[in-house]
């Protein structure tokens, strides 16, 4: 075979192959053959690259050139320029939004700098279609090193020791997690992967998935081997199509390589996968929920315990761990312990992944320390707030967690901090808000999304939040009174103390952090029955200066409802009662006559 | 392709595959190793620019060279064609010109090995405008 002088690496993952990656790849294929080519230069579809802002990423090794928002017409004048005459072609290159300048490889891009990669160690590296790869990077040495081993209670306690806690949300030590499953005597026992994403802007369990699923297998191996466990079992959204095709690919792969099925590498073990479906509902998430879902009951949660560990799925002891704390699991068995507890801080060790949305400059997906903290990821990875506006807050933990002011900013990302500082870690949803956003109405998004996914088991969490939704709707309708903000706090209580699951008993954590860092602001949509962000429809009045109109029409003759009145020449009104709010006469004044108050 | 059978299989498989990921692995730390530029413009493939190159990648696999070979436009030395800069990690570059296979063996021996200047330096009397 051929010795490839080059590689080109094309992101495959759900982001930039919506945006005509697979294009990209076979234009490639298709240029470079006619140039003849194909044999010094490789390319290679991987999983994603974390910069999805500036998608479809393509990046040329050995010069580690970072292409970016790369279109299928762009790869003819990549082959000519770059790879043929050694060019780099600057309209693709990323441009520092600081000091406009180009920046030719992801070393030099604030994005990448502050990053540390684990979870995400091979996503936008190998192919995830191929297992060789993933062998090259040391994949299924850890599976291999803990079967000749053959000590499963020393490898747990190598877990224990690592400090790896639970990525899915709630942090629970993984080494703690599998102790307690093991002793549990059983004809049969599980170990479950949660793929089960639910939180919104969530995405870097689909990710793993998508660019690096081998570690997810090898992952379950190692815990199937620890917790003495012959079957594994990936709950998985059905809305994840590609990261269910890569995941079925690599687990056909493994059983090929022998390093799944029957008499593991010759030690005996047995341990093989199955894929099951879910259909996308958030509480399925919590671990209970998910087994009744996988045994194809309804998918509610059942009080603990019996903890899973003990009566699981189909009533046998079971195990779940989380896609991204999986992802971590070969390298602590292959680097050990002691260089994980060396990251991050006293109780969160090693790494989290952040999927950074909202109004950020780079959107995506990223991996850092813990104790990092929020100021840095938002500011130095993140590249700021869009259009130089403003920051407001920052929403982690998705609707579990909470929004985080300005004075959290320099708060070191962790487990503790951030329930400390009234929010969560959650699954790693960070949504950035600036000034035009209205916190009452991102409070009552969250209640709008818990209320839809609400399993309806238990009444704090059915009725409770659908009268929190109701209060806030009254609120941004600007029929809000102060009472109401008192039952709002009252019945968020209530509900944090009542409902069975985790998904009830965090759901009010919206409500209750925007009160508590935003009061004014409620207050002045109930009191003063004002918006101040300017976002909430109902609160806002268009007006006309009767001074700034010349009578042009233009306004009245827009209306959709025939709410502005007024004859040619002669400055016009606006029927309140009959207004819309819609904004059009706003946008089509000349004359800057429309304010918003 | 066969299955793996034990973790010697294992390490022997990867040992044989690591190879193919060479490129990318030394791409993420270039300045760290040693850094070889061989001119590839019309002039340095119609002198056997890109002979070189593949016989300088192999050979400097079989030396164990941690090396990242990138090929470039013309250096403007098309009297000297093929041409190639050598950059040893904290080191200048230094340009050799004329290099046929033979050359190249000298220079990773030589040079890149034990720090020995070969013959065919060509002095450097440019500068960049970048950095």
């Amino acid at each position: 075979m051929a010795k490839y002088k080059m590689h080109v690496l094309i992101c495959g993952g759900t982001g930039c192959k919506s945006s005509n990656s697979s294009d990209i790849v076979e234009n490639f294929q298709k240029i470079l053959a006619e140039k003849n080519l194909q044999d010094e230069v490789q390319v290679i579809k991987t999983g994603c690259f974390g910069f999805c802002e500036k998608g479809p990423i393509v990046k040329i090794m050995p010069d580690n050139t970072f292409y970016t928002q790369v279109k299928p017409e762009d790869v003819r004048n990549i082959v000519e320029e770059h790879i043929i005459k050694g060019r780099k072609v600057p309209g693709l290159l990323y441009v520092n939004p600081e000091n406009k300048e180009h920046v030719s490889d992801s070393k030099h891009m604030g994005f990448y700098k502050k990053q540390l990669r684990i979870a995400l160690r091979n996503c936008g590296f190998i192919n995830p279609e191929n297992i060789e790869e993933y062998i090259a990077r040391d994949g299924y040495q850890a599976l291999a090193s803990v079967l000749e081993q053959n000590d499963p209670e020393a490898t747990i306690e190598l877990i224990k020791k690592s400090g790896l806690r639970g990525r899915g949300g709630a942090g629970f030590p993984t080494g703690m997690k599998w102790s307690l499953c093991r002793p549990n005597k059983a004809d049969q026992k599980y170990m479950i992967c949660n793929a089960d994403e639910g939180d919104p802007g969530a995405f870097m369990d689909r990710s793993i998935l998508e660019g690096d699923p081998h570690s997810i297998i090898e992952a379950m191996a190692i815990g199937g081997f620890c917790i003495d466990a012959t079957k594994g079992l990936v709950y998985i959204r059905a809305e994840y199509p590609l990261a269910i095709h890569r995941l079925q690919v690599a687990i056909e792969q493994a059983r090929e390589y022998g390093l799944l099925g029957k008499d593991i590498m010759g030690s005996g073990f047995d341990f093989d996968i199955e894929l099951r479906y879910g259909a996308g509902a958030f509480v399925c998430g919590e671990e209970t929920a998910l087994i009744h879902s996988m045994e194809g009951k309804r998918g509610e949660p059942t009080f603990k315990p019996p903890f899973p560990a003990v009566e699981g799925y189909l009533g046998k002891p079971s195990n779940v761990n989380n896609v991204e704390t999986l992802a971590n699991i070969p390298v602590i068995i292959n680097k050990g312990w002691e260089w994980f507890s060396s990251i991050g801080t006293e109780k969160s060790k090693g790494t989290k992944v952040f999927a950074l949305a909202g109004q950020i400059n780079n959107v995506g997906l990223i991996e850092v320390p813990m104790g990092t903290t929020l100021r840095e990821v938002i500011y130095e990875i993140g590249g700021g707030i869009k259009g130089g506006k403003k920051f407001k807050a920052v929403q982690t933990g998705g609707p579990s967690g909470g929004c985080l002011t300005e004075k959290f900013l320099d708060t070191p990302i962790d487990y503790e901090n951030l329930v400390a500082a009234g929010s969560m870690m959650g699954s790693g949803g960070m949504i950035v808000m600036d000034e035009t956003s209205c916190m009452v109405s991102v409070a009552k998004f969250y209640l709008d999304f818990t209320v839809e996914e609400s399993c309806g088991k238990c009444s704090p969490c059915r009725i409770g939040n659908k009268r929190l939704c109701e209060i806030l709707d009254k609120i941004t309708k600007g029929n809000g009174t102060m009472q109401d903000l008192d039952e709002l706090k009252n019945l968020a209580k209530v509900i944090k103390d009542t409902a069975l699951c985790g998904l009830g008993q965090t759901s009010p954590n919206p409500v209750l952090s925007t009160i508590d860092n935003f009061w004014d602001e409620y207050v002045a949509h109930v009191v003063d029955k004002k918006c101040p962000a300017g976002q909430c429809k109902a609160l806002k009045q268009y007006v006309i200066d009767p001074e700034k109109c010349k009578g042009c029409t233009a306004c009245a003759r827009n209306c959709p409802v025939n709410a502005i009145h007024g004859t040619v020449k002669n400055p016009h009104e606006i029927d309140q009662s009959a207004c819309i709010k819609c904004g059009t006469c706003y946008e089509k004044c000349k004359f800057n006559a429309i304010s918003i108050k | 392709m066969s299955k793996v059978k034990s973790l010697a299989d294992l390490k022997a498989m990867r040992e044989k595959l690591q190879s193919t990921l060479d490129v990318r692995e030394k791409a993420e730390n270039p300045e760290s190793i040693v850094q070889i530029k061989v001119a590839m413009a019309t002039c340095g493939i119609a002198a056997g620019a890109k002979q070189v190159m593949e016989h300088m990648m192999a050979k400097a696999e079989e030396l164990k060279i941690a090396a990242v070979f990138t090929q470039t436009g013309c250096m403007g030395y098309c009297h000297a064609e093929p041409t190639l800069e050598v950059r040893m990690p904290g080191k200048d570059p230094i340009v050799f010109g004329h290099v046929d296979n033979n050359k190249a063996d000298e220079i990773l021996t030589k040079y890149v090995m034990n720090g020995e200047l070969v013959e065919g330096i060509i002095p450097v009397n440019y500068e960049t405008i970048d950095k």
